[in-house]
């Protein structure tokens, strides 16, 4: 190890070069491919008349039968005092039991249109090596979440929706731009000068709600295998809630290997840039825990950089 | 001793990061207070599609999702943009200059909302009320003027009730009509289509949200002749008719309301005259 200078290879090297370029960024890659699908299923519409999904991630319809409505603006929406209708009650329900299911923030993760931007943003941070800057407590999107649920109740209206880049976004990329791109460009400038992480991480109060609707999510990352851990720290690098990795990885005993914390968004970032394979999927009743053939896999990857 | 210790620092310390917290949510709070406030005010030339609820109940109820928008089939409604001067953003509306409502029998925008911003309990489209139309501009109307351009009341879906045309002497050349178009509020349902086929530069009639367009009667006005016809005999009991008062001497006469009696004879030689209720002394009257 000590004369390798394995600590100061980027995050992914190790992994890229024992898994293959594929095998280390596969996650990545669905998810892009995920994100991208989610917009064209919303622009095949505008762009080339196949109108299979009409609206945007606040309320839509699919194939004129299926309603999905986004739960938090609904919230908004009974705080600010109009109870909704039927079909947008049905559509939150589905949309709600379906986060609850797989994992609340993987909205975040797989779906909303602001990840690829803060996303760029960590990476240009991290390419520039700025200061992380102003990190508010991971605590202070609850706080935000309430507070959006207080003024709506104050002002009568869904509060949030004036401000939302998510939403915001989403709706500009299909209605029209306006002065979105001005919002697009605040949010990547305050994740790359004012606050490493800072909107998806300790801002966004969508991605606080979805962390609470996906609480008790069945869809878990689980560090298994994590006898194994060579210590290398890549998976803290390109983690985007990073705290959430040592409680399962650095488990005392017996403890659980699952990554059970709600701000975990089953981005699967961890898995690719693993070199030794120390996580996986599973559900959350999935608590065992392997124990790696020693020698092999602790020394090999090792050897690799070395080479 | 040593398990007191870190507990005591804890608490000091979360009632530290709490308040800050709160603060900083209170200044969050506050921001977007404003910002959603300011977002009620919705320009003038703005309509709400039909079946909208009042605006203060509109921001509560609408998501912006933009499928009353897509199930127009005029594309006469589109969603506020961003950083536009106008309603609040990705709030559906349409400019009845540009594009106005067609008012479609199936009301679709109505069909799409999943929330009930768009109140379907609207199911025939003539009950809208979308805004008023006003003759903003009688000094430019070409009705007004004198021609016959008829266009807003033409083209009125609601034509004869909604538009009408009241007929009046033109005083300016003495000898013809003036066609006045006027629009009765109570039929008229700010579908616009009055507004975008006017044919001036600039539109004479105007749908304007119907806040700005009416005025509203006291609550404890009751219109005299309407009660009278609803009870079938005068409001008030025992009522003394007083006589009416005329110019011209002598009016205060019972038997003559007005004072004028055929019979009598007047001072040009006409077929009646005023009876005089003074007698100068020592004159003869009239």
């Amino acid at each position: 190890m000590s004369a390798t200078g394995k600590v100061h290879l980027p995050p992914g090297q190790e992994a890229r070069r024992v898994k293959g370029w594929y095998g280390a960024n596969r996650y990545l890659i669905w998810r892009r491919s995920s994100q991208v699908f989610f917009l064209v299923l919303f622009l095949m519409g505008p762009w080339f008349g196949i109108w299979w999904v009409k609206g945007t991630l606040a309320g839509s319809e699919t194939f004129r039968v299926l309603p999905l409505n986004d739960p938090l603006i609904l919230g908004q929406m009974m705080a600010a005092g109009h109870w909704p209708e039927a079909t947008a009650l049905i559509g939150g329900l589905i949309v709600l039991v379906a986060y609850a299911l797989i994992g609340g923030r993987v909205y975040c993760s797989w779906v909303c249109p602001i990840n690829p931007v803060t996303d760029a943003a960590h990476w240009l941070h991290d390419k520039l090596g700025i200061q992380k800057g102003w990190q508010p407590k991971r605590s202070f999107r609850y706080w935000l979440l309430g507070t959006v649920l207080v003024v709506s109740t104050l002002t009568g209206t869904i509060a949030w929706e004036v401000v939302n880049p998510v939403t915001m976004v989403h709706r500009g990329l299909i209605f029209g731009m306006g002065w979105v791109w001005g919002m697009v460009l605040a949010v990547f400038v305050f994740d790359l000068l004012v606050a490493r992480r800072g909107w998806c991480g300790h801002v966004c109060p969508v991605g606080a709600f979805y962390s609470l609707v996906g609480a008790k999510s069945l869809l878990r990352v689980s560090a298994l295998r994590r006898g194994a851990c060579d210590d290398c720290m890549d998976c803290y690098a390109v983690c985007p809630e990073n705290q959430v990795i040592s409680p399962a990885l650095k488990a005392r005993g017996d403890g659980s290997p699952l990554i059970l914390s709600p701000n975990c968004t089953n981005c699967g970032r961890c898995i690719d840039v693993c070199s030794v394979d120390v996580f996986a999927f599973t559900h959350r009743f999935d608590h065992h825990v392997e124990t790696p053939p020693k020698a092999d896999s602790q020394v090999e990857p090792r050897e690799q950089t070395a080479a | 001793m040593a398990a007191a210790k870190p507990h005591k620092v804890d608490r000091r310390r979360f009632l530290t990061d709490s308040a800050r917290m709160a603060a900083g949510c209170a200044v969050a709070g506050s921001l977007l207070a404003y910002v959603a406030r300011e977002a009620k005010a919705l320009p003038d030339q703005a309509i709400r599609p039909p079946g909208a609820l009042g605006e203060d109940d509109f921001l509560a109820a609408c998501i912006r999702c933009g499928l009353c928008v897509r199930d127009c089939p005029y594309d006469t409604l589109v969603l506020a943009d961003l950083g536009q001067n106008g309603p609040a953003t990705g709030t559906p509306f349409f400019t009845a200059r540009e594009i106005p409502c067609e008012m479609c029998d199936d009301i679709p925008c109505v069909a799409a909302c999943p929330t009930g911003a768009l109140d379907k309990s609207l199911t025939d489209i003539e009950n809208a009320k979308m805004g008023t139309a006003v003759l903003v501009d009688q000094e430019n109307c070409l009705n007004f003027l004198g021609l016959r351009c008829d266009v807003c009341y033409r083209v009125c879906p609601m034509i004869d009730e909604a538009i009408t045309l009241e007929m009046r002497h033109n005083e300016r050349s003495g000898h013809h009509a003036i066609f006045a178009p006027t629009v009765h509020a109570d039929a008229c349902t700010g579908c616009g289509i009055c507004e975008k086929k006017c044919v001036l530069p600039e539109a004479a009639i105007k749908v304007l949200p119907v806040r700005l367009a009416r005025g509203a009667p006291a609550e404890h006005y009751r219109k005299g002749w309407e009660e009278k016809d609803a009870k079938g005999a005068p409001v008030v009991e025992g009522i003394i008719d007083l006589p009416d008062r005329l110019p011209g001497p002598g009016t205060d006469n019972l038997a003559a309301p007005g004072g004028f009696e055929p019979g009598l004879g007047g001072v040009d030689g006409s077929a009646g005259g005023f009876r005089p209720i003074f007698q100068v002394p020592g004159g003869t009257g009239q």
